[in-house]
């Protein structure tokens, strides 16, 4: 049941080198740079988002993801799921506004998986890159790189994945849209919506607790799949794989690196899920398949390579 | 000008590669395409390229805390994809 949470409104990504991170997102990737702060992060967005940011890079001397942040729709919902968070066994930190430039208050806990996610109302709303809210353009001119039109989800991989199911879905009010079973029944994956999108973010089940696969971010058709791969290769950036098909949710994907290892994936196309769909299974006897649509072969790296 | 290429060994493998000044060790292997090394992200994140140094002269890149801590780092232990090579080098493989 839906209770108010939106969208994945921002991640914050630890870099080793700025510079080289910023010719990655900014030239590379196409990602927009709106602001930076006195901590020397650097705020990006992609050019369809409405709010002011939804990429925070942070240098530091290890690669990985400090947190990742969830739009709820007003101040009073914001209110009532830090108070259902606190009395049902998830203590939250309240982070002031203007912490992150531009955004309001943030409630803040840490997942059964181990990763930091946060919840906030608030953001300001400088429109889309580039065009004007009335009578818009199609698309705006003096796009970088791959041009994504937003930050989509992440991936990432901890333990606890019961435990992160019942947060997600009784406290937060996303679905199950898609998951891997194992033949004991356990969850090896779970994929969740607070939208009618394949995913809003996934879960990996892994020994370790909160580690970082990928940040994901949407291009329009497979033609822009196949020019990011071209980017790709022009500029040598390490690959992961691709350009593929994935069986779970069916997206159409490319995976990459950027300079301090954090893993990216460009995607387009894939499935859809409304509240009264039920969950699709994927059995991880056929992981390859599930994985790698194509191939039907999991690369290693894919499962080990984390941040 | 082309630099210097070095030799490099793995002490703990059948194996050694060759590697300029401007490649990095794991990007030698790679080129090469031999198994010596563990290939990850390539950017000093995720640590499964993690090699130690046993003898030669190199430069090192910043590489991620996690997986490399201050003092491996003193002791020659770091991440393949970080390490170039200034002379020929022996190296142990640490997957």
């Amino acid at each position: 049941m839906k209770k108010g949470v939106m969208r994945p409104g921002h991640i914050q990504i630890r870099v080793l080198d700025m510079d080289a991170a910023l010719g990655h997102y900014c030239d590379l990737l196409g990602l927009i740079e709106v602001d930076r702060d006195d901590q020397g992060r650097v705020y990006l967005k992609c050019w369809t988002e409405v709010d002011k940011f939804s990429i925070v890079l942070r240098e530091t001397d290890e690669a990985g993801m400090d947190f990742t942040g969830y739009k709820v729709i007003d101040e009073s919902t914001l209110e009532a799921l830090e108070n259902e968070l606190n009395q049902k066994g998830y203590p939250t930190t309240e982070i002031p506004a203007g912490e992150l430039n531009g955004c309001g208050r943030r409630v803040r806990f840490t997942a059964p998986t181990g990763h930091s996610f946060e919840l906030f109302a608030t953001k300001e709303q400088p429109g889309k890159w580039g065009i004007s809210p009335r009578n818009p353009e199609a698309w705006p001119r003096g796009l970088k790189g791959m041009r994504p039109t937003r930050f989509d989800h992440c991936l990432l991989y901890g333990d606890d994945l019961e435990g992160n199911l019942s947060l997600f879905i009784d406290i937060l009010g996303f679905d199950l849209a898609e998951q891997v079973v194992d033949p004991e029944g356990n969850k090896a994956a779970i994929f969740l919506t607070c939208s009618s999108k394949a995913h809003d973010v996934a879960f990996i089940k892994h020994d370790e607790k909160d580690k970082f696969h990928h940040a994901s971010f949407w291009l329009e058709n497979w033609q822009d799949v196949l020019r990011a791969a071209d980017l790709i290769s022009m500029t040598d950036t390490p690959i992961d794989i691709g350009p593929t098909r994935h069986g779970l949710t069916h997206g159409q994907t490319i995976y990459f690196f950027d300079p301090s290892g954090n893993r990216n994936e460009v995607f387009c196309g894939g499935d859809y899920h409304y509240p009264d769909h039920p969950t699709v299974t994927w059995d991880a006897e056929e992981l390859g398949k599930a994985i790698f649509y194509h191939d039907r072969e999991l690369n290693e790296r894919f499962l080990t390579v984390l941040t | 000008m082309s630099s210097a290429v070095h030799t490099i060994s793995l002490s703990n493998r059948d194996s050694q590669f060759h590697c300029n000044e401007q490649q990095s060790l794991l990007h030698g292997v790679e080129s090469q395409r031999i198994k010596a090394v563990q290939i990850g992200c390539r950017g000093g994140g995720c640590g499964v390229c993690k090699v130690r140094v046993l003898s030669g002269d190199y430069s090192s890149k910043k590489m991620s805390r996690k997986h490399v801590s201050a003092d491996e780092l003193n002791q020659g232990v770091g991440l393949s994809c970080r390490i170039f090579p200034l002379s020929d080098m022996v190296i142990e493989a640490l997957d």
